[in-house]
């Protein structure tokens, strides 16, 4: 049964190179934007491409798309326990 | 005929003698490593927090001490490392699809990759200890509290982050061993997946490692 899931998946080396180029591509795309001086947007727009290339990895590489639901709903459940985290600090910081 | 029945029966024998031996629990296997990959994830994260909250305070110093960092170094290890992810993942594959020589020469690469971002990693610190730029060195105790803090976090979470990579490149030394004995092979590589999970997570807290200290400026 599980090995039926793991090596029923239709998945070739051309998915794998066309997400790494998509990483490089934005690789290049964030130290471009960079180069311009977005002040205010600097660190949103780093922080959005940075998470555009982890969601890739995780998805592909990591390769969750073909993960049972559960392994998706404990990704799920970690990242809003992370975020709850930062946000409960920053609202801290913020009105202190 | 009869010959050709007994070394069936034998062989079957062996089949269902190594299924119950290794009783394989991938999802199960796979579950565990996502929920180590979580605690990392905490590490991480609250090393990620500070660097937050201290950049917010002290926002004009991280700027500065950020411009100090080699744009070109943190590019080609960012390069290095999303490639070494890309011959992981392939070393996996070419496990399933059975070309076993394929998928070493594939762990070979990724760990070789796993070095190189280490010795750029060297390099670059050589560079600023050689500007006597280090944890608690007179010149950095001479510098505004931000700066002070951004070069520590520099320090711990880069290091920290090397020390995985370290770790990794450890672990993919042993999937090679594996694989030769054929501990891993085209019906046996939870490992090796498991592996390639640890080096994709590492990959990932690189990404966002790499625009956080050295575009950021």
């Amino acid at each position: 049964m599980a090995e039926k899931e793991q090596t029923g998946q239709s998945v070739k080396y051309k998915t794998y190179i066309f997400v790494w180029l998509g990483l490089l591509l934005l690789t290049v795309t964030t130290v471009a934007v960079s180069k311009f001086r977005l002040t205010g947007y600097a660190v949103p727009v780093a922080l959005l491409i940075a998470t555009a290339k982890a969601a890739l990895v995780i998805t592909f590489f990591m390769h969750l798309r073909y993960e049972p639901r559960i392994l998706k709903l404990m990704l799920l459940i970690a990242l809003v326990a992370f975020t709850l985290i930062l946000l409960l600090t920053f609202s801290d910081v913020w009105y202190r | 005929m009869r010959d050709t029945g007994t070394i069936l029966f034998l062989s079957m024998e062996k089949i269902s003698d190594t299924a119950a031996e290794h009783h394989v629990d991938y999802v199960g296997a796979k579950m565990g490593m996502w929920v180590f990959l979580f605690t990392e994830l905490l590490l991480f994260g609250g090393l990620f927090l500070l660097y937050s909250v201290y950049r917010l305070r002290y926002a004009a110093d991280f700027h500065r001490s950020a411009a100090e960092l080699d744009i070109f170094l943190g590019t080609a290890n960012t390069v290095i490392l999303l490639t070494s992810s890309l011959s992981m993942v392939c070393s996996l594959l070419a496990m399933k699809k059975e070309k076993t020589n394929l998928s070493l020469l594939l762990q070979i690469v990724t760990i070789l990759s796993g070095v190189l971002f280490l010795v750029n990693k060297f390099i670059e610190w050589s560079a600023h200890i050689e500007r006597g730029i280090y944890p608690d060195s007179p010149v950095v105790l001479a510098m505004s509290g931000g700066e002070i803090i951004f070069y520590s976090l520099y320090y711990v979470m880069t290091g920290i982050h090397g020390l995985h990579v370290l770790v990794g490149v450890g672990l993919i030394s042993a999937t090679v061993i594996f694989t030769f004995r054929r501990t891993i092979g085209p019906s046996n590589f939870v490992k090796l997946e498991n592996t390639g999970l640890y080096w994709h997570f590492v990959d990932i807290i690189w990404i966002y490692l790499f625009p956080l200290f050295y575009l950021i400026t």
